[in-house]
């Protein structure tokens, strides 16, 4: 065949190493990224990450989108804890309009926060697990994460993209069932963890495909702008929701598990330390809850009609929740205008929500820091002089959410 | 130390005078503009600073001010200072016909991403980058679409009365 049919880049032919698409559509990279990989026998001597394929724009949307509008568009960010993107929109706004919620209610919060937490760090270390080639693991925490999202629907009706909580706190005060399901999961889970972590931590195999592969100084994963665990897997103990508490954090008492060398093994045992920690949270806050008695026991969302979205049957019975109903939905009442940045403590690391308003019914300009999309910058740097089947353990222990990523 | 805005307003005073301006605190956060050819120095000296050192940046974005001219393009930097568990807002404006702007991803490897990110959306051109080119978009793409003048809504629409509904 006299004609060339495959055009191959410059400077491919008579080269030594060999380049590698991986993904975007690879099954073993849990979403849709595409690394470029410099191979030289099966050691990676670069990469080159494309990202955006699912680009949604949400920062351009949500400048014609009013402010209870916007917290869908969050849920899309990391959907493995959406609620804690909700929370994190929710609290910004009442920032900006100084709207200040019930202990009851941030009690609540926390309890969602820190139960969305476990769902998220369940996933990425029962998927590290997957990726090592243990699959029990992920199939037997599976089910947790079914009662957590359980959870979920018993309090706003839906699973995954959760759209929870109103500006100034819920929709609807929690159920019994809601707290019975909270009751069976606190019971059951520790020792399912306990179970899970036997299954892994010791176990050799793991530790020979995990340990020292992918590591970062804590030095330069700060200078990469690391946040959350994997922050904390190289050494430094900087949690949101200790330096810069909200949603009332400062009333719980919890560790912060570190690591020390940045490297898989060490974000999988920070994962596992941040859940118990988070057990340890949600049964402080439940404790909490329980402890307010008569109408303050009621309390699911602070007094700020003009903002908060009133319950659907106030709508139809009561007049003042009918007018605040039709102000807030027709977009009658003006945000204060200002800029405030504000930052929760996602999953992956600082979720910061920079608000800009000009005084309108809709943000000036929104930006989300997501913590994916800054921390994924390091992965050419992590990845270099390992082997092909680390880069995607490294990937899948990073916790990259493409939804996070792409924005 | 604790760090407090007007010891920061006070050391940055002293070292730049007068070319630190808008010195705001919304929300409580220091807030303060400097020139687009003094960013880089601005930023090392706070990172170089034994009682400042802002070694995290936090967060990198554009805004688009379509009605201030000569000032259309805002750059904003949040800075953290760990030490101090203290946080600090940084801008420079930039015109739109001109948006050349010095990178920070020589100080701060975060910045990279970030910085071609608000290339892609606003056009910012960030001079001495490493790899200045689209991120989240297509490649082929030949304008910038977080500016404002490129409206949400399809403006060939003339069902829906804007007036009321948004802007």
């Amino acid at each position: 065949m006299s004609e060339q049919h495959i055009k191959l880049p410059e400077g491919s032919i008579g080269k030594q190493t060999t380049t590698l698409n991986l993904g975007p559509t690879h099954p073993a990279t849990h979403g849709v990224f595409q690394n470029i990989l410099e191979l030289d026998g099966e050691r990676i001597v670069g990469a080159e990450q494309t990202v955006g394929y699912i680009h949604r724009a949400f920062e351009k949307i949500a400048e014609r989108r009013p402010l209870y509008q916007i917290t869908p568009l969050t849920d899309r960010l990391n959907y493995c804890s959406a609620p804690i993107n909700n929370m994190g929109w929710h609290i910004t706004c009442e920032k900006l309009l100084n709207v200040k919620t019930p202990k009851r209610v941030d009690y609540l919060r926390i309890i969602i926060m820190e139960l969305a937490r476990i769902s998220d760090h369940l996933i990425c270390n029962s998927i590290v697990g997957v990726d090592t080639g243990a699959f029990t693991g992920f199939v037997y925490v599976m089910q947790y994460r079914e009662l957590i999202y359980e959870i979920y629907e018993e309090i706003c009706g839906s699973r995954l993209t959760t759209n929870i909580g109103r500006i100034g706190g819920f929709e609807r005060n929690f159920t019994n069932t809601a707290f019975t399901k909270l009751e069976k999961f606190l019971n059951e889970y520790p020792k399912v963890l306990k179970e899970f972590e036997n299954l892994f931590t010791r176990n050799r195999i793991f530790m020979e495909r995990t340990m020292g592969v992918g590591p970062i100084s804590a030095e330069r994963a700060l200078n990469f702008g690391f946040t959350g665990p994997n922050l904390r897997a190289a050494g430094v103990d900087y949690d949101v929701r200790v330096h810069t508490p909200y949603s009332s954090y400062e009333d719980m008492n919890f560790e912060i598990p570190v690591g020390s060398t940045g490297d898989c093994y060490d974000r999988f045992l920070v994962r596992n330390q941040e859940m118990y920690q988070s057990i340890s949270i949600i049964k402080q806050a439940y404790q909490k809850v329980q402890e307010f008695k008569g109408a303050e026991a009621e309390v699911f969302h602070a007094d700020v009609p003009e903002y908060y979205l009133p319950e659907k049957k106030d709508v139809y019975t009561k007049m003042e929740a009918l007018i605040w109903h039709f102000k807030i939905v027709m977009g009658e009442i003006d945000m204060p205008k200002g800029e405030v940045y504000n930052s929760v403590e996602g999953a992956n690391g600082e979720l910061g929500f920079y608000l800009i308003s000009d005084g309108g019914r809709t943000p000036y300009r929104l930006h989300f820091r997501r913590p994916c999309f800054i921390y994924y910058q390091a992965y050419e740097e992590m990845s270099r002089g390992s082997m092909l089947s680390d880069a995607i353990i490294l990937m899948s222990s990073l916790n990259l959410i493409a939804g996070e990523m792409d924005g | 130390m604790s760090l407090t805005n007007d010891y920061i307003k006070s050391k940055l005073t002293e070292k730049f005078g007068d070319q630190v301006t808008n010195f705001e605190e919304p929300y409580h956060m220091l807030s303060f503009e400097a020139p687009k050819d003094m960013n880089l120095k601005v930023m090392q000296y706070l990172y170089d600073e034994p009682d400042l050192s802002f070694r995290f940046l936090t967060d990198l974005c554009a805004v688009h001010y379509p009605d201030n001219p000569g000032r259309e393009l805002a750059i904003v930097y949040h800075l953290h200072s760990l030490v101090d568990n203290f946080r600090i807002r940084f801008k420079v404006f930039t015109d739109i016909n001109t948006p050349d702007v010095f990178t920070s991803a020589n100080l701060f490897s975060a910045a990279n991403w970030m910085e071609r990110e608000t290339y892609d959306f606003y056009g910012v051109n960030f001079v001495g980058h490493p790899n200045l080119k689209r991120i989240l978009n297509v490649d082929e793409m030949d304008y910038f679409p977080m500016r404002r003048e490129f409206p949400l809504e399809d403006q060939t629409r003339i069902d829906k009365d804007d007036d009321m509904f948004g802007r």
